[in-house]
């Protein structure tokens, strides 16, 4: 039965409209609105949900292993509330304002920590970020093979059988363990979780480590541990103004669209 | 401490030639290597690569760094790592430059944390700090929703560059350039996945990444057929491709291969028709390179708006037939 360790971060929820993402210039961060809701960043939640269906089948334990300061804990809860078992997080505001670098490091000590694992998932990138290395920054620090962008999982003969996407199609890899996959969103959406989960995960409190706990001196993390840093974080001021076409009725409405695209020689 | 110098592209082959990704690369490293009045050179590595080195310096390279090798056929972390990441010990480049494509997903951050040292990915523009002379490396984050510069001192400074966003020089086969076959010895020992399948999921008619027109679809468009029927005709009608957000993706209506976006395919095409698509940044993201937008969607607050150049208010049923048609007509006359 295979011991997993699945990384969730939590992120300001992506799918909020694009108008409310506003750069603060002077600190060169992102702001939301209070009524904006951090969740667990979308590819995560895909990690969490191959952990699941591997445990589905094949039984096995998942840790959750969640890096940043003042986790909101319903949030991260909801990887327990769907059948994770264990939640650890590396909450400190040391490791604030980390980049992919300090982040897999710190991520890496606390799976060394944990000790005993056979495969460990991450999301193919983050959802605020978008960088897409700490999966394999932790496999490259924990010296394992990766697999990345995973559709579907499959555990035979004590080895995993991936089927990751590539530009035309998929191709099957297999691999031993332990092993680093990093999962992409046609593997299909993290389940609801049922009320029963969600009352027992109520119940179940987190272990919290600290950058000492994992080994870590205060330079190694978050912002000190940067190898990459931010000079700028700015929004593009957009051009485009667009010109609605309208009609008497739809059918008309298409109408003119393909006039108005020839006058403007578009076509 | 090694004097890191010079510039790197990563180039990688298709087919046996060098694919825009690579020209589009050689073009920004190029830019680069002027700047910085230092080198340009392009590792080359597969089975076998007939005219792609000569190619290379055609659109660009100083020097050619060709590693041929029986095992290297087929791209696999395990044995590009080693050639990349030896070739980068042996030569001390400031600067990698590789595609955000899948290879270059997959190899970079290997790279990059094997190697000790920073990378951004999926970058949009770089230059070099005058003061510096460091790469200031700017990519799209929060989905999109607002840019980054970064930058990184430890060295060599890797990056991953989009596809589209950089111009190649134009061909020159008078360049001149040298050509260095490289040994590398590859340690199978070190392979630690097997690759025992690859499926291609076939995609009919024009290529998206080639195609002048695409049809986009999204969530809106509710199910598989009218990607067949509705948006094809109109496609056709164009001479263009059908493509889709990322819902009708992974909902399955449609190959992933048609998937638009952050975490699909990057399209640039003339026209770009979005339909029944809300425009989330993540989606945007891989289109916004289009010269011209055009937006059928029945929500008039959708995000698709804002971005394109010509809308249509209403449902896509009523709205395109009679598109279609209507160009159909004019573009018969």
């Amino acid at each position: 039965m295979p011991n997993m360790i699945v990384c969730c971060k939590q992120v300001p929820d992506p799918e909020a409209p694009p108008v409310v993402f506003k750069v603060d210039s002077t600190t060169n961060k992102m702001t939301l609105p209070p009524d904006v809701k951090p969740v667990i960043g979308q590819y995560d939640e895909f990690a969490m949900e191959a952990a699941l269906r591997i445990k589905d089948k094949a039984g096995g334990k998942i840790t959750i292993l969640s890096l940043g300061n003042k986790l909101v804990r319903d949030v991260i809860k909801k990887t327990l509330a769907v059948g994770g078992d264990e939640l650890i997080l590396l909450e400190d505001e040391a490791f604030e304002e980390g980049d992919s670098w300090s982040t897999a490091y710190a991520l890496a000590m606390a799976i060394k920590k944990i000790g005993e694992y056979d495969l460990i998932f991450c999301g193919r990138q983050s959802s605020d970020w978008d960088a897409g290395q700490v999966g394999l920054g932790i496999a490259e620090i924990l010296g394992i093979p990766a697999v990345t962008l995973a559709r579907k999982l499959e555990v035979t003969d004590g080895k995993l059988r991936v089927e990751r996407v590539i530009p035309d199609g998929y191709e099957v890899v297999e691999v031993g363990f332990p092993a680093l996959i990093t999962v992409t969103s046609e593997l299909g959406s993290l389940r609801y979780p049922a009320l029963k989960g969600i009352m027992a995960a109520a119940k179940k409190q987190p272990t919290i480590w600290k950058p000492a706990d994992i080994g870590l001196e205060l330079s190694q993390v978050g912002a000190a541990g940067r190898r990459v840093e931010l000079a700028k974080l700015f929004q593009p001021v957009k051009e485009v103004k667009c010109e609605i076409i309208g009609g008497e009725t739809l059918v008309e409405a298409g109408v003119n669209l393909a006039t108005k695209l020839r006058e403007a020689k578009i076509i | 401490m090694a004097e890191y110098k010079g510039v790197i592209v990563c180039g990688e082959l298709i087919n046996g030639k060098l694919p825009s990704i690579t020209t589009e690369l050689l073009g920004c490293g190029r830019n680069l290597a002027d700047d910085l009045k230092e080198d340009l050179s392009c590792l080359l590595a597969s089975d076998t690569l007939g005219e792609t080195p000569k190619e290379a310096i055609a659109f660009g390279a100083d020097k050619v760094y060709t590693v041929e090798d029986p095992s290297l056929k087929e791209y696999q972390a395990d044995t590009y790592l080693q050639v990349v990441e030896k070739l980068a010990s042996k030569i001390s480049p400031r600067i990698i430059l590789m595609g955000q494509t899948s290879t270059g997903r997959d190899l970079a951050p290997r790279l990059a944390f094997r190697l000790g040292t920073g990378l951004s990915t999926d970058c949009i523009d770089l230059s070099i700090d005058p003061e510096t002379k460091l790469l200031l490396q700017t990519k799209p984050v929060y989905g999109g929703n607002a840019q980054a510069i970064f930058s990184c001192s430890t060295m060599p400074q890797v990056v991953t560059i989009r596809a589209k966003a950089m111009s190649p020089m134009e061909r020159d086969d008078s360049r001149k350039g040298e050509v260095i076959p490289t040994k590398v010895e590859i340690d199978m020992s070190q392979v630690r996945t097997k690759v025992t399948e690859k499926v291609k999921e076939e995609v009919t008619g024009v290529k998206l990444e080639d195609a002048p027109v695409i049809v986009s679809g999204g969530r809106g468009i509710g199910g598989p057929e009218p990607f067949k029927t509705t948006l094809k005709e109109l496609a056709d009608v164009l001479h263009g491709a059908v493509g889709a957000s990322r819902p009708p993706a992974d909902n399955g209506w449609v190959p992933e291969a048609l998937h638009v976006g952050l975490t699909g395919k990057i399209v640039a095409p003339d026209i770009y028709i979005a339909i029944a698509i809300s425009g989330a940044s993540q989606h945007i993201a891989g289109c916004s390179g289009s010269k011209n937008i055009i937006a059928i969607n029945k929500d008039p607050e959708a995000n698709i708006f804002r971005e394109a150049k010509f809308g249509v208010v209403g449902r896509y049923e009523e709205v395109i037939p009679a598109f279609t048609k209507k160009l159909r007509e004019l573009l018969a006359g």
